[in-house]
C-alpha cells in the first residue's frame, strides 16, 4: 500500500455518535455482505464474474456520508458495497447477483451491472472506463439543467490508464461539470500494479494536464474520505471544478472471487489484510474513544449478521425472471416487428429442446 | 499422435514461434506476471522475459495502435485482448487503421500482427462479456479473419495467422478453451487461412457453422446418425477470407442447409451464409435454408434465461428437422 501522511490525530469531539455508530454498522453491513457473497459463489447460487468489496468498505461509507440525495453515481463492476451504502437493502442487492427477478436490475445484470434509479445510483459499468464519461454527461446535464448536485464517477487505479479518463477529465474541466473521479487505488488491476500500468504512479497527479485537482486519501479512514469528498463536493456543485481524489486502499482478496491471487506475496496480503482492516481499525478506535463498547459491538454483528442472512433467504425465496419476459424492456418505446411474449416462447421452447 | 486442450495448442504454438522469430512478441492484459486472464500465455514471461512478452496497462486503443506501428517496422505483434468485448475501445485502430495501411498506401508497407480474443458467451458473464463480433471484422476488407474450433486447427492456424503479413484476427472461444484433440508435436503443419474443412461427410443435410458452433454441429451430427440422419458439417475455419466453394459443393450435394453461429441472428454471419447458398446453389435446394443464431437481446445474465438465448444443440437439431422436412416456416430466433 502507498504512504499517505498521517493525518492530525483526529479529535471525535466534533462527531456526532450517531453517524459514527452508524459508519461502522454500514462498513460491517458491507464486509459480511461480500463475505456471504464469496460463500454463495462457491455454492454455484451467483455466476459470472463477481468482484467483491473486502478490504475498500471505508472509502465507499465515507463516499456515501458525504453525497446528497441529489448526487448521481456512477461506478465500475466493484460496486456491491455503494448501492447498498446509498441505501438499497441488501435483500434486491443479493437477489440480483443470484439473478433473480426481484434483483435491482431484475436478474438482467447480475454483480458487475447493479441498478437503482430510485437511489440515484446509475449503474456498474464492466467496460473498464466507460462509466468515466457517462458521469461526466450526467454532470453535464446537471449544470445545463440548472439544478443542485454533483456527479460521482467511481473508478479502480488501473482504470486511469484507459483513453476514456483523460477525455473525460478534460471535458469535464472544459465544461465545468460538477464531477468527482473517485479512484479507489487498491495498488492493482486484476494482477497489474500501478507501478507497472502507470507511469505516474500519484494518481492524484493524472488531471494536471487538464488543470483538474487532485488529491491523495487514506481510504482506511472513513472519516477521512468523508471530509474529502464533502469539501471537493462543495466546490464541485458551487463553482462547477470537477476534481481527482485518489482513494488510498487494499484489496483483501484476488481481482475477483475466481482469481487465486498469485501474484501478490502472501506475506505482504496477510500483512495488508491486519494493518490496513478498515472495519476494525474503526471498531478499535470507537472503543478507545468509549463511543461504543464491547456489548455495541456484538449486538451490531449480530444485526449484521441477521440482515445478511434475511438477503440470501430472500433472494432463495424469489422467483426466477419467466421465458416470455426475455424481449420486454427491449425499446423503451414500442415499435411495429420486435419481438414479443409469443416469440420468446416459441424461441425458448425449441432451445431447450421442447418442441 | 498426442491429444491436447485447445489451450495447451495455443500455448505451444506462442512458445514456438517466439523461439523461431525474434521479431515475434506478445502483447496484452494481464498476459505475464498473472499468466494470461484464461491462462494462454502461462509460463511465456518466465520463458522468454519481458521484452518479448509485454503487459500492458488497460488501454486497448494505445496498445493496439502502439502494435500496429511496430509491425509497420517489421515486428510481428500478436496482441490478446482479453475479450472481444473490450477490442471495441481499440475498433477504430482496427478498421481504420491496420485494416487499410497496406492497400492504401499502395502496398509500400505491410502489418504483419495477430490479434487473439474470445469471443462469444458461457458462464452467466452477461451482457457486456458475452458478445460475437467477429463478423464486424469480417465485415471489413484488408483484415483476415480466422475461428478454429480444434486444437488441431487452433495450433495450424494460429501458425499461418503470425508468419502472415496482414492483420489477421484469431477468435477464440472459451468454452473450446478446454476441448481436446489430436495434435502433432513433430510436425511444423500450417492450415492455410481462407480455406473450410469438411469436419464430417453426410448425404442429408449440410451443416454450415465455426469455432464453438461446430463442436455442437459435430455433436449433434453424430447423435443424429443413430436417428438414420447423415449430416455434413462444414466448418468455416476462416470467415475472411471466406471458402464459398467448398460450402457450395456440400450443399450441392446434400441439397438442404443449416446454418449456425453464436452471433445475433439479424445481420450476423449466418446472414452473409445463407445469401452465399442462395446465389449459387439455389437450383440444387431442396428446402429453404435455415439459419440458427443468438436471439436478439442483450444477454440477461439470470442463469436459464442467459442458456436459452444463445444456439446450442437443441436448436439445431430443430432446424435440421426442419429443413429435412422442407419447411418454410422460418427461422424462429427473431420475430
Ligand atoms: C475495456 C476493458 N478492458 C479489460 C477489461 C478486463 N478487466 C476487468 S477489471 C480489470 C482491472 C481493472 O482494475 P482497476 O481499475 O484497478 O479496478 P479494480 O478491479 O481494482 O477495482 C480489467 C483489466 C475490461 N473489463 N474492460
Ligand atoms: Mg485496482
Amino acid at each position: 500500500m502507498v504512504k499517505v501522511k498521517e493525518a492530525a490525530p483526529s479529535g471525535l469531539e466534533h462527531e456526532n455518535v450517531e453517524d459514527l455508530k452508524h459508519y461502522y454498522y454500514q462498513m460491517l453491513l458491507i464486509r459480511r455482505f461480500e463475505e456471504r457473497t464469496s460463500e454463495m459463489y462457491v455454492k454455484a447460487k451467483i455466476g459470472g464474474y463477481c468482484h467483491l468489496n473486502l478490504g475498500e468498505e471505508a472509502t465507499i461509507v465515507g463516499l456515501m456520508a458525504a453525497l446528497k440525495p441529489e448526487d448521481y453515481i456512477y461506478t465500475n463492476y466493484r460496486e456491491h458495497g455503494y448501492i447498498i451504502a446509498r441505501g438499497v437493502p441488501p435483500g434486491p442487492v443479493m437477489a440480483e447477483l443470484f439473478g433473480k427477478e426481484t434483483g435491482v436490475a431484475r436478474g438482467r445484470g447480475g454483480s458487475m451491472h447493479l441498478f437503482s434509479r430510485e437511489h440515484n445510483f446509475m449503474g456498474g459499468y464492466a467496460i473498464v472506463g466507460g462509466q468515466v464519461p457517462l458521469a461526466v454527461g450526467a454532470a453535464y446535464a446537471l449544470r445545463y439543467q440548472g439544478k443542485p448536485g454533483v456527479v460521482v464517477a467511481q473508478m479502480g487505479d488501473g482504470t486511469t490508464n484507459i483513453g476514456a479518463f483523460y477525455e473525460s477529465l478534460n471535458l469535464a474541466k472544459l465544461w465545468r461539470c460538477p464531477v468527482l473521479f473517485f479512484i479507489i487505488n487498491n495498488g492493482y488491476g486484476m494482477g497489474t500494479s500501478v507501478e507497472m500500468g502507470s507511469s505516474e504512479p500519484d494518481l492524484w497527479k493524472k488531471g494536471a494536464s487538464f488543470r483538474v485537482h487532485g488529491e491523495r486519501i487514506d481510504g482506511t479512514d472513513v472519516l477521512a474520505v468523508r471530509d474529502a469528498v464533502r469539501r471537493l463536493r462543495e466546490r464541485a456543485e458551487s463553482e462547477g471544478e470537477p476534481a481527482i481524489l485518489d482513494v488510498v486502499s487494499f484489496r483483501f482478496r484476488g481481482h475477483s472471487v475466481i482469481d487465486a491471487d498469485r501474484y501478490r506475496d502472501p506475506e505482504k496480503v496477510r500483512a495488508g489484510r491486519e494493518h490496513h482492516d478498515p472495519v476494525r481499525n474503526f471498531a478499535t478506535l470507537l472503543l478507545d474513544h468509549e463511543i461504543v463498547d464491547e456489548a455495541w459491538l456484538n449486538v451490531t454483528a449480530e444485526r449484521v449478521e441477521r440482515e445478511v442472512q434475511q438477503a440470501i433467504d430472500f433472494a432463495n425465496a424469489s422467483p426466477d425472471p419467466r421465458f416470455e419476459d426475455l424481449y420486454e424492456n427491449m425499446y423503451a418505446t414500442p415499435v411495429p416487428n420486435t419481438p414479443g411474449r409469443e416469440d420468446a416462447l416459441r424461441a425458448v421452447r425449441i432451445n431447450r429442446g421442447e418442441w | 499422435m498426442p491429444i491436447i486442450t485447445y489451450r495447451q495448442a495455443l500455448n505451444d504454438t506462442l512458445g514456438e514461434e517466439l523461439a523461431r522469430d525474434p521479431n515475434v512478441l506478445l502483447m496484452g492484459e494481464e498476459i505475464g506476471v498473472f499468466q494470461g486472464s484464461y491462462r494462454i500465455t502461462e509460463g511465456l514471461l518466465q520463458e522468454f522475459g519481458p521484452k518479448r512478452v509485454v503487459d500492458t496497462p488497460i488501454a486497448e486503443e494505445g496498445f493496439v495502435g502502439v502494435a500496429i506501428g511496430a509491425a509497420m517496422l517489421g515486428l510481428r505483434p500478436v496482441v490478446e485482448i482479453m475479450t472481444i468485448n473490450f477490442i471495441l475501445v481499440a475498433i477504430d485502430q482496427v478498421v481504420n487503421h491496420a485494416s487499410k495501411i497496406h492497400y492504401m498506401f499502395g502496398g509500400q508497407v505491410r502489418v504483419p500482427l495477430v490479434i487473439r480474443t474470445p469471443s462469444g458467451g458461457t458462464g452467466q458473464l452477461a451482457a457486456t462479456h458475452s458478445q460475437s463480433f467477429e463478423n464486424w471484422f469480417a465485415y471489413c476488407p484488408g483484415l483476415k479473419v480466422v475461428a478454429p474450433a480444434t486444437p488441431y486447427d487452433a495450433r495450424g492456424l494460429l501458425r499461418a495467422a503470425v508468419r502472415d503479413d496482414d492483420p489477421v484476427i484469431f477468435i477464440e472461444s472459451l468454452a473450446l478453451y478446454d476441448t481436446r484433440g489430436d495434435v502433432p508435436d513433430d510436425d511444423d503443419y500450417v492450415v492455410p487461412i481462407g480455406v473450410a474443412e469438411v469436419k464430417r461427410r453426410g448425404e442429408d443435410v449440410t451443416v454450415v457453422a465455426y469455432s464453438r458452433m461446430t463442436a455442437i454441429a459435430l455433436q449433434v451430427a453424430q447423435r443424429l446418425e443413430n436417428e438414420g440422419i447423415s449430416v455434413e458439417v462444414v466448418d468455416l475455419r476462416s470467415l475472411r477470407p471466406l471458402d464459398r466453394p467448398t460450402i457450395i459443393e456440400s450443399v450441392k450435394k446434400t441439397g438442404r442447409a443449416v446454418v449456425i453461429a453464436e452471433d445475433w441472428y439479424s445481420y450476423g454471419v449466418t446472414a452473409e451464409i445463407a445469401a452465399t447458398i442462395q446465389e449459387q446453389a439455389f437450383d440444387y435446394l431442396d428446402a429453404p435454408v435455415l439459419r440458427v443464431a443468438g436471439l436478439e437481446v442483450p444477454l440477461p445474465y439470470a442463469k436459464e434465461l442467459s442458456a436459452v438465448s444463445k444456439p446450442n444443440a437443441n436448436s439445431l437439431i430443430y432446424a435440421i428437422h426442419q429443413v429435412l422436412a422442407g419447411s418454410s416456416r422460418g427461422a424462429p430466433w427473431a420475430k
